[in-house]
């Protein structure tokens, strides 16, 4: 996919004075942040398992070459073919290649952010092949021609009314006058738009939740279904998966399938869990012909070893952008490729480079949610500060930026010059909040900050200067003194 | 191929590169292990109980996903219980069977003669089908159905109304005891490998992507019916 992430800073200002997207994020709220809170709550267990889900996935790590392997030649001993890509060309090509070897018309798909990820859509649209995304959420931005917004549910930022005008113009062929207002019409004329496609697809494809090294299993968790008729009904099967979707046994699947859908979407478990391993056996009634699991690299073999090999552990399950401030003010097409929010914000500079997104790392107010909320304990903060100092040594700030960190160096450094000068500023900025201690709205360019929440003024005095009052040490020796 | 093999050995290659370079140290030892012993982990205490309060559990939770779930002492009743829920949601007295004798041997004539039995994989004109389940687990309410020459996969997706007919003596804690299940019954037969899809189920088919509001048979059934028999006989 093409990034506009080094535009960040415009398409989050875009972001927020679009009304539409602004209602659909309040949204979130509710949907998400309190269902996953209710069910962390119903599970005594469950920091206890995200511990052991963060264990599993490091032991992972630590012989990701061995299971690989061992996944491998289970899938081949099964009848099916694992292919292994080094970047998005060549696993589009090797997509590509196999659906030319039935002479495929048309592809189905179930929701993939790897397939995002590869910009796979385009390349195989590009050949004449029709491409039909069947994830509601991803069937709606595909008539929208946008990119998800998110990473579990697609098309979170777009409204009911939108939906309805979307299928209007895409479902030319019903009835004008029909009733389109409610959600269950728009859910029923998808399904039975989609039913067909179903049926007349040579070729689907779906992602990966998960690789099972012992068994050469391939795991998809939907809601809806559509990643199974996806799978099922065409003659060929085709899973496209990173390289990090692997975990050792179907035991080690079962745990982390406890904290998966729970920090998604806050259901207990989703409702079709999906193990396929290789093709439709000789007596089976049912199922594809043929079984190919495309395996990705692009960039993650370069990210173990390092300060960035936590974030490998990441089940994709986007706990971390409902919970985070940023994401819930800007949404996800600011971050502007395909993985938004705090995961993105690590992913992105080590999939496409610190020059190309070098903004999201700062994209945070380090509230540190993410972590919090993390179902693999990923510690997300930590990261994205990795990668701001390597944005600062590549001297890739702007100008202001970097003297007003100088100039906080130097002052910081100097504590009686810090002390006057935060001391006259709280004072002064108390009083021009008319001592109501919030500022609606900031002067000059400051106000950018103000436009979508408030400002707090000091208390009229500096921090220092109130412990000071209070009797604080503010000096080694004092406190020295004061533990004596 | 060879492409494939240039690509797959420089993927290995740039693992054990940067393994190396960051002291990552492999244990293969442990993998082995690991994968031949395949251990459980932490299970949560929940669907730890008493049969009859695992039985209770199940329902509660399918319930709680809006399954609907019918208790019966014996298959003998299913064809009844069947012809029941089809008059009651108005649907057309037709079904499509798996292919298990447990269900094609039922006395239907008996109870049910004006149902239309269909056997076999769906292609999308079945309203309604009717499956055995391999295993129920309690913890979430999860039926699982796996593939076979009696199983297709299409009938758990295609119709508008799923049944599914599962054993009180098939509803195991968790998720690891059912592939503990799973595991024993392909080395009974002699299988090397799992059957080729295995469908955990939990409740009917659903999307939240409308606004994040929830709604029912998305692509898959709106409706899931659970026959629950309590004896073998
Ligand atoms: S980083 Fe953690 S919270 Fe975010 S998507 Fe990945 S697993 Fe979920």
């Amino acid at each position: 996919m093409q990034s506009t992430t080094r535009n960040f800073k415009n398409n989050a200002s875009e972001a927020l004075v679009n009304d539409n997207l602004q209602e659909a994020l309040g949204k979130l709220k509710v949907g998400f942040v309190e269902r996953r809170a209710a069910a962390a709550e119903k599970l005594p267990e469950f920091d206890a398992l995200r511990d052991q889900a963060r264990d599993i996935k490091n032991h992972t790590l630590q012989n990701i070459d061995l299971y690989l392997e061992r996944f491998e030649e289970k899938v081949t001993a099964q009848g099916g073919h694992v292919h292994w890509a080094r970047n998005s060309h060549e696993a589009c090509q090797t997509i590509l290649e196999i659906c030319q070897s039935v002479n495929a018309k048309m592809v189905t798909k179930g929701k993939s952010m790897v397939s995002e990820e590869i910009g796979l859509n385009a390349a195989l649209e590009k050949t004449g092949l029709e491409v039909v995304e069947t994830d509601l959420g991803e069937y709606i931005i595909q008539l929208r021609k946008e990119a998800p917004s998110h990473i579990i549910a697609p098309a979170v930022h777009v409204l009911k009314d939108e939906v309805e005008a979307d299928f209007r113009d895409a479902h030319t062929d019903l009835d004008p006058d029909r009733q389109l207002e409610e959600p269950t019409q728009l859910v029923h004329e998808a399904r039975e738009v989609l039913r067909q496609k179903y049926l007349d697809s040579d070729v689907g494809i779906t992602g990966a939740n998960f690789l099972v090294a012992e068994t050469g299993t391939s795991i998809i968790v939907t809601n809806e279904g559509n990643g199974d008729l996806t799978q099922t009904l065409p003659k060929v099967h085709i899973v496209i998966a990173s390289m990090e979707k692997i975990i050792p046994t179907l035991e080690d699947t079962s745990a982390v399938l406890r904290v998966l859908a729970r920090s998604a979407t806050g259901q207990e478990f989703t409702s079709y869990t999906t193990f396929s391993s290789g093709p439709r056996r000789e007596e089976d009634p049912d199922g594809p012909d043929q079984y190919h699991v495309v395996i990705l690299d692009n960039g993650r073999s370069a990210m173990l070893g390092t300060e960035f090999q936590d974030m490998l552990r990441c089940i994709r399950c986007g706990a971390c952008m409902n919970h985070c401030p940023v994401y819930g003010a800007v949404g996800g097409h600011a971050y502007g490729w395909v993985y938004p929010g705090p995961m993105g914000s690590v992913l992105t500079p080590s999939f496409i480079g610190v020059e190309e997104a070098g903004h999201l790392p700062n994209a945070s107010t380090f509230c540190g949610r993410c972590e919090e909320v993390c179902p693999m304990r990923i510690p997300l903060p930590k990261m994205m500060r990795h990668y701001r100092q390597k944005e600062f040594e590549g001297n890739m700030n702007a100008a202001p930026v970097r003297w007003a960190i100088k100039a906080y160096g130097f002052m910081a450094t100097r504590p009686k010059l810090w002390h006057m000068i935060t001391g006259v500023k709280a004072k002064f900025a108390y009083t021009l909040s008319g001592g109501k201690g919030r500022f609606h709205k900031l002067p000059l360019w400051m106000g950018e900050w103000t436009k979508h929440r408030d400002f707090p003024a000091s208390q009229g005095s500096s921090f220092h200067s109130q412990w000071k009052k209070k009797g604080g040490a503010t000096t080694l020796n004092e406190l020295k003194k004061g533990a004596e | 191929m060879e492409k494939n093999m240039e690509a797959r050995n420089q993927i290995f290659a740039s693992i054990r590169r940067s393994k190396e370079r960051g002291g990552v140290k492999s244990d293969p030892k442990a993998v082995e292990k690991r994968l031949a012993e395949h251990p459980s982990g932490l299970i949560p205490k929940r669907s730890q109980l008493e049969k009859a309060e695992q039985v209770n559990l199940f329902q509660k939770m399918a319930e709680n996903v809006q399954a609907s779930v019918v208790r019966l002492k014996s298959d003998r009743e299913i064809p009844a219980a069947v012809s029941d829920y089809l008059a009651q949601k108005n649907l057309p007295a037709r079904v499509k069977l798996s292919g298990d004798e447990r269900l094609s041997n039922l006395p239907w004539s008996e109870n049910a003669s004006h149902i239309s039995l269909l056997e076999g994989a769906s292609g999308g004109d079945d309203l309604v089908s009717l499956a055995v389940s391999f295993a129920g687990i309690a913890e979430t309410g999860t039926l699982v159905l796996h593939s076979g020459p009696k199983g297709p996969t299409t009938l758990n997706f295609l119709p508008e109304t799923h049944m599914v007919v599962l054993r009180e003596s098939d509803i195991v804690g968790a998720y690891e005891e059912a592939w503990a299940r799973i595991r024993k019954q392909q080395a009974d037969k002699g299988e090397e490998f799992l059957p080729r899809t295995v469908n955990m189920i939990t409740g009917p088919s659903r999307t939240g992507d409308i606004e994040q509001t929830i709604l029912l048979g998305a692509h898959g059934p709106h409706a899931l019916h659970i026959l629950m028999v309590a004896d073998d006989a």
